[in-house]
């Protein structure tokens, strides 16, 4: 059995669709991301698998439970971090912790095992007010409140937005231990580096998905070849790119720009000839491997040409 | 080569504790300045006193020509500022935004008339005139923002973290039209979480607990640090953060 | 029960907590009280009166004399007609007028009635009413001493004095205002409070939280409830305290009486409170809706300070909505009249209609998703 099932559910805000036949499977045990930009709907899905919300139409099971009908159930078997810090600023880190937990009828001794990981990094600012708390701070002690009661499946959305580099790596360190405990994982992000650290994800956009799987499964089906371009000075060099026969997308990613080209109609070699001879100084060219935020945008451009 | 920012042992302290902490750099006149730092390192903090919105407990320097203590109100006049956090009004229409932020920045009617023009034009927007921005996808409201940061042409623009949560493609589309604002002269100094567009920048500062750890250029701090990323740089530097927030 | 006492507790903490609102709270009643009774009454001594009255009447001429001498009010003028009266009003030249009817001392001695009225400037009605309730003192124990003299003969000797207050008949006072500031502080605390920190878990997104908690949302609404309770509790006795002990109004009728029309009241602030939460998503929405959709009607309408009974016919008909209105008549006729339940039954069922009306409505409308 799935932990999660989702078949065809769609919803809408008055006129906006804000999702429109989303159907996933996700394992038992796995972190699964949703990835995508804001305003994607991914909120909405998170809502709806939460119990939060109805969908407008689709059926989707939580640990085997309906979330129309076993709403309940569900409740009681889920750890929900929502995007924005929930917890009682004006209680302490303890006392959030304890309601927590006696919320969902257990105690904090009972499961200390399951949150002593992340919470044993706070635990020396037990006595501070919540609102008091730097944001990495903030973040270990939503983590422990959704885990306290030993979830079986783990909702966290958008967990790192807005937090620095560090931190978020950090964060996912904590989620592989999480996941080695036998939790399952949905967790949302609008940082596509972040698609590597995932089980499997789902790449969503305009409320659809466009394409779900394992990352490197995801990558392998990149259509075009890819080429990595270097050359001074970059911007004037993407423009000049943009134009040239066989290109069919240019963008820059970091310190390079990534062409993607009709391998029948142009090459590595073609390329940087062309922007030698064009003035450009310090070229370089070849070939590299796509990643998920390459494919991210030829989907999401084609998905959007339709 | 001309600066248009220069800074010189800027400390600010809030009580006992000392958000920025002596910090002194230059940015040039155009180009793009790089300003990271892990979540708490003081990043908003010296921005803010940059902008002219808070004074530093000591040091000082200029900001557009303007001294930031003494001239906070003209340095005010002569940059532009964009936040993730706010900058268009969302209950009022996208020209009605355009007129609203041309008229704080004392521009004439057929200035604010002119430049409403261009910058529809410029970022294609022209069909939604009169929409109301609340309604319009977050790519299009950071471009629109930018665009209104830079109605009063000022020599530098603040960008803080302009680009979180959109697309890919968007993304990088915002980052052509810094680099179409930098060709024309104009100094961007910006925030930002994701790794990748640090290597946009000419320069990166990479801040940790209010002190100013690394600056250089994308390129050589990555050979000075043996990275082959900024995103490896940032996390050696920023790794050492001692302070919590 | 143990998820309950957690809720609850938690709830004591973000009151505890936030002392700046806790403390107005629990003042707020004391500062009304003072407002409403201490505030307009320093200023009553040496209030000018006004005498309309053949002053050669030897009766007459006692009655303005033992005014004279009352250490709270001056003889300011004789005036030769009623007519003037509103004049010297407007123009605040006389407090209170007392006008004799003709041949005062001649009916007096015939009939054991004279007939006096007292008028009053009502624009001003605190102060208004405490004055003539001097005048009238001061005429009652002359009509004592009269009764004393004139013991074996018939009549009795009453002046029967009719009190006409100009601008303002219906007069206000402590025994007014008592009932008034109870309910408007009942209100306040059951209404406002609960439903803002509803809306502001909310706001905050730990509604989201508590809603995918197992806990029945039932159970976070009684927890909310319940701190305010036991404050609405603590102001209740308040303000019964102050105005025994402050304002002297006397608790005429049962105790329990009115603690039981107290406690329905409350319930129904807390159903509005509820509603008022169902339909807000910011504080700052939740505080607009129960300061204007529920104070301003209460205080308005309800008769703490402006009559029901002087009202346009439209105001009367939507002074019957106001639920404080029936609370408020409850409350002075039990505290100030004595009555029974009996007596209340009629303003007690409408009051428990509404109630049942509002919690049925906002325990409907309340939403176990967001």
């Amino acid at each position: 059995m799935n932990a999660i099932e989702i078949h065809n559910i769609g919803k809408s805000y008055g006129k906006v669709r804000a999702l429109s036949g989303i159907s996933l499977q996700v394992k038992k045990g796995e972190i699964f991301g949703l990835i995508g930009p804001d305003g994607a709907g991914k909120t909405t899905l998170f809502r709806i698998l939460t119990t939060l919300l109805l969908a407008d139409e689709g059926t989707a099971t939580v640990a085997g439970l309906d979330v129309r009908k076993d709403y309940a159930g569900i409740r009681r078997l889920i750890g929900y971090m929502p995007g924005r810090f929930s917890l009682y600023q004006d209680l302490s880190v303890e006392e959030n912790l304890e309601f927590f937990a006696t919320v969902f009828g257990t105690t904090v001794a009972e499961n200390y095992d399951v949150i002593k990981d992340i919470y044993s990094q706070i635990e020396p600012f037990k006595d501070r007010r919540a609102g008091a708390l730097s944001g990495g701070m903030k973040q270990k002690l939503a983590l422990s409140c959704a885990l306290v009661h030993k979830p079986s499946v783990l909702f966290l959305d958008e967990p790192t937005t807005g937090v620095d580099a560090v931190s978020r790596r950090d964060f996912w360190n904590m989620l592989a231990r999480i996941k080695a405990s036998g939790v399952t994982i949905f967790v949302s992000t609008p940082y596509m580096d972040e698609a590597s650290l995932c089980d499997r994800v789902a790449l969503i956009m305009h409320g659809k998905i466009i394409d779900s799987g394992t990352p490197a499964g995801i990558v392998s089906k990149y259509p075009y070849t890819l080429l990595s371009v270097k050359g001074t000075p970059m911007y004037p060099l993407l423009k000049y790119l943009r134009g040239k026969k066989g290109v069919i997308g240019c963008f820059s990613f970091g310190a390079v720009h990534h062409v993607s080209i009709d391998s029948r109609e142009t090459c590595a070699d073609d390329i940087l000839a062309c922007i030698s001879a064009a003035g450009f100084k310090d070229c370089e060219v070849h070939e590299t491997s796509p990643g998920i935020e390459d494919c991210f945008m030829d989907l999401a451009g084609r998905d959007h040409k339709e | 080569m001309e600066n248009v920012i220069e800074i010189h042992g800027l400390t600010k302290k809030f009580g006992n504790f000392t958000a920025v902490d002596n910090i002194s750099f230059n940015v040039r006149k155009g180009e793009i300045f790089g300003f990271l730092g892990a979540n708490g390192a003081g990043k908003t903090t010296a921005m803010r006193i940059l902008c002219g919105l808070s004074v530093p407990t000591s040091g000082g320097g200029t900001v557009a020509g303007y001294d930031i203590v003494r001239e906070p109100e003209k340095i005010k006049r002569h940059i532009g500022y964009m936040s993730q956090k706010f900058s268009l009004y969302s209950d009022l229409k996208v020209w009605e935004n355009i007129r609203l932020f041309g008229g704080i920045y004392g521009l004439s009617d057929k200035q604010i008339a002119s430049r409403t023009e261009d910058i529809l034009s410029g970022l294609g927007m022209e069909d939604v005139r009169n929409s109301f921005v609340s309604s319009l996808p977050l790519g299009w409201k950071q471009k629109l923002s930018f665009s209104i940061a830079m109605i009063h042409d000022p020599r530098i623009v603040f960008l803080d973290e302009p680009t979180g949560g959109v697309d890919p493609e968007t993304r990088r589309r915002f980052w052509e039209l810094i680099y179409e604002a930098t060709s024309k002269g104009v100094t961007v100094f910006v925030t930002t979480h994701y790794m990748d567009e640090a290597e946009y920048c000419d320069r990166v500062s990479i801040m940790v607990d209010g002190r100013i750890e690394a600056l250089d250029s994308p390129a050589e701090l990555k050979r000075m640090y043996g990275a082959s990323g900024m995103d490896a740089v940032f996390r050696m530097l920023a790794g050492r953060a001692r302070r919590e927030e | 029960m143990k998820e309950f006492a957690a809720f609850v507790k938690k709830e004591f903490r973000h009151i505890l907590r936030d002392k700046r609102t806790i403390l107005i709270v629990l003042i707020m009643p004391v500062v009304q009280m003072i407002l409403f009774g201490y505030a307009v009454r320093t200023e009553i001594e040496h209030a000018r009166v006004d005498v309309v009255g053949d002053m050669a009447d030897p009766a007459v001429r006692k009655i303005v004399d033992r005014i004279d001498n009352n250490r709270y009010l001056d003889i300011n003028g004789i005036l030769p007609s009623t007519g003037l009266i509103a004049s010297r009003f407007q123009k605040n030249e006389a407090d209170v007028a007392v006008c004799f009817g003709r041949d005062f001392g001649e009916e007096l001695r015939k009939t054991g009635r004279g007939s006096v009225k007292i008028i009053g400037d009502g624009s001003d009605p605190n102060s208004a009413q405490m004055i003539v309730n001097y005048v009238i003192g001061v005429l009652q124990s002359e009509q004592t001493e009269i009764s004393a003299g004139l013991s074996g003969q018939d009549g009795t000797g009453s002046f029967a004095p009719s009190v006409h207050l100009m601008y303002n008949p219906a007069m206000k006072s402590a025994y007014n205002f008592v009932p008034g500031v109870m309910g408007l502080i009942l209100m306040i605390i059951c209404s406002m409070m609960t439903s803002v920190s509803i809306v502001r878990e909310k706001e905050t997104g730990t509604m989201e939280l508590l809603l995918v908690s197992p806990v029945k949302p039932m159970w976070i609404i009684v927890s909310k409830v319940l701190p305010y309770l036991l404050v609405s509790t603590v102001n209740f006795i308040t303000i019964l305290i102050l105005s025994r002990y402050m304002m002297g109004v006397p608790l005429r009728g049962s105790l329990m009486l009115l603690s039981g029309v107290a406690v329905l009241f409350v319930f129904t602030s807390l159903s509005l409170g509820l509603l008022i939460s169902v339909v807000a998503s910011t504080q700052k929405s939740a505080l607009l809706l129960s300061g204007m959709g529920l104070m301003m009607p209460t205080v308005l309408l309800s008769g703490i300070i402006f009559p029901c009974e002087n009202m346009p016919g439209i105001l009367q008909c939507l002074s019957h909505l106001i639920p404080a209105k029936w609370f408020i008549i409850m409350v002075k006729k039990i505290m100030i009249q004595g009555a029974g339940f009996p007596y209340i039954l009629k303003e007690f069922s409408i009051l428990a209609g509404m109630t049942a009306f509002l919690l049925a409505v906002s325990v409907k409308k309340f939403r176990i998703r967001l």
